[in-house]
């Protein structure tokens, strides 16, 4: 049986995670290639990572990143932030990177998700879709350039094109829920899961291991990404496995 | 020496990291003297087995192929490295394939999501070299939307459950072929690229 996939997040900018974290016992907790090579030996089932840097010059800090990560680390891990083009893809995947995220670059240019699709396979494309629930609260409206344009563009139906035009996966986070650590969008990672046939990682507000139990379970996701539960330590991801599969969750542990 | 068929598609990356991490040197490489000379031969692969078909006969690998299989040499394929070794494809209409592996590609059940992408339990069904010290129903990492199914069950050398029981693995003669990603598939990866390394190579490096 497929198990559940437990994603931990790490935010990098200038070749450093950021957001903090609590990893006293590593000799620095800020090298991507240190966490990630901790979060193996935990388990984690994926990582991503999301290159943060505005700047062009970072994104040679963040290839390196990537190869380096590549040479340590075994299981499959996606890059995000920052993916404009079919060259910006190649670069990361000829790098080491499994999957590429692309966000507000495939809102703009649709096409992008296609034309990834062609060069390197489905599964290779990941859409992100930040999605804020519409203030009459009957649907969710993506937004872009981290959460800071609107587009009037509904979520559930951003999704089904994404995948229409080649995305292998949906990364989908709740801009309401996201920092809150009040659990998921139970209803927008539901919503967005029966209608598209590929897997969705839900992401955006875990707190508890109830709340991933929740968005695997009524919120239907393939898979739960989550951060600063992770770095801080609240709880590790074996023992959210565990949790997970005491509850009838197929999980590799 | 370990030679990896570079078709211009696929993440090669990965793979040479994890022959890299196992202690063997690799050569990544389209040269058919190159190819025919070495000591093992690897075809790697990630998305369509047409375009990869399409590849490996623009350059002539296919052929190269043939050879290094009817010479006895071990060849170890992996995910569309499979699928192309069958004797076709549904994927994209009907698409002719290297015909080594007797039987079709075709596409994942409905009624699940696809790909079916993620780590999902090897049911050995044959003992081999490779699974030393990996125990039987081991998590390994998948992602695919299509699935061999050979002619000849008695080549399926493990499963895996979507559905539907999925060849996962398939291993014939000097072939040993892999749907899921050992290269991405930690520490039970590295072990079974160890295994096989350590057989294929019998001491040489």
């Amino acid at each position: 049986m497929l198990t559940k996939r437990i994603i931990p997040c790490l935010d990098v900018t200038c070749g450093r995670v950021v957001k903090g974290t609590s990893f006293t016992q590593l000799r620095d907790a800020g090298d991507p290639v240190e966490l990630a090579a901790f979060y193996d030996i935990e388990d984690a089932d994926e990582l991503v990572f999301l290159d943060i840097t505005a700047s062009s010059d970072g994104r040679d800090t963040m290839v390196d990143v990537v190869r380096r990560v590549a040479e340590q680390v075994f299981i499959p891990f996606t890059v995000g932030g920052g993916i404009r083009e079919v060259a910006d893809m190649r670069l990361m995947l000829e790098a080491g990177a499994d999957k590429v995220s692309i966000n507000s670059a495939a809102v703009q240019n649709p096409e992008l998700i296609t034309d990834g699709a062609k060069k390197f396979g489905s599964q290779c494309i990941v859409v992100a879709i930040d999605a804020k629930r519409t203030a009459s609260g009957d649907g969710w409206e993506v937004l872009t350039h981290g959460g800071r344009q609107p587009t009037g563009i509904d979520a559930v139906g951003w999704a089904n094109r994404a995948v229409q035009l080649g995305a292998g996966e949906i990364l989908l986070t709740s801009w309401d829920s996201d920092g809150q650590k009040q659990g998921y969008d139970i209803k927008l990672n539901s919503a967005v899961s029966e209608s598209v046939s590929v897997p969705v990682i839900a992401s955006g507000g875990a707190g508890t291991m109830d709340h991933l139990y929740d968005a695997l379970t009524v919120g239907k996701a393939d898979a739960v990404l989550a951060a600063s539960i992770f770095h801080f330590k609240t709880y590790s991801i074996r023992e959210v496995k565990e949790y997970l599969q005491s509850r009838g969750i197929p999980v590799r542990l | 020496m370990i030679a990896i068929i570079d078709y211009g598609a696929g993440n090669l990356r990965s793979v040479v990291n994890a022959i890299a991490k196992i202690g063997y040197q690799s050569t990544v490489t389209n040269d058919a003297d190159t190819i025919l000379n070495a000591d093992v031969v690897v075809l790697p692969g990630v998305g369509a087995a047409r375009d990869t078909m399409d590849s490996l006969v623009e350059l002539g690998i296919d052929k190269v192929i043939h050879q290094v299989v009817a010479s006895g040499r071990p060849f170890l394929a992996i995910c569309i490295g499979l699928q192309v070794l069958f004797s076709a494809t549904e994927e994209e209409g009907w698409h002719e394939c290297l015909g080594i592996i007797p039987g079709t590609v075709k596409r994942l059940p409905e009624g699940r999501k696809i790909p079916h992408m993620g780590w999902n339990q090897l049911e050995q069904k044959i003992k081999h070299p490779v699974f030393d010290g990996i125990p039987d129903n081991t998590n390994f990492y998948f992602v695919h939307s299509y699935h061999g199914v050979p002619d000849d069950n008695s080549v399926i050398a493990a499963t895996t459950e979507y559905g539907t029981s999925i060849c996962a693995m398939v291993v014939k003669d000097n072939i040993v072929a892999t749907q899921f990603h050992p290269e991405k598939s930690g520490e039970y990866g590295l072990k079974m690229y160890a295994n096989y390394f350590k057989m294929a190579l019998g001491g040489k490096d």
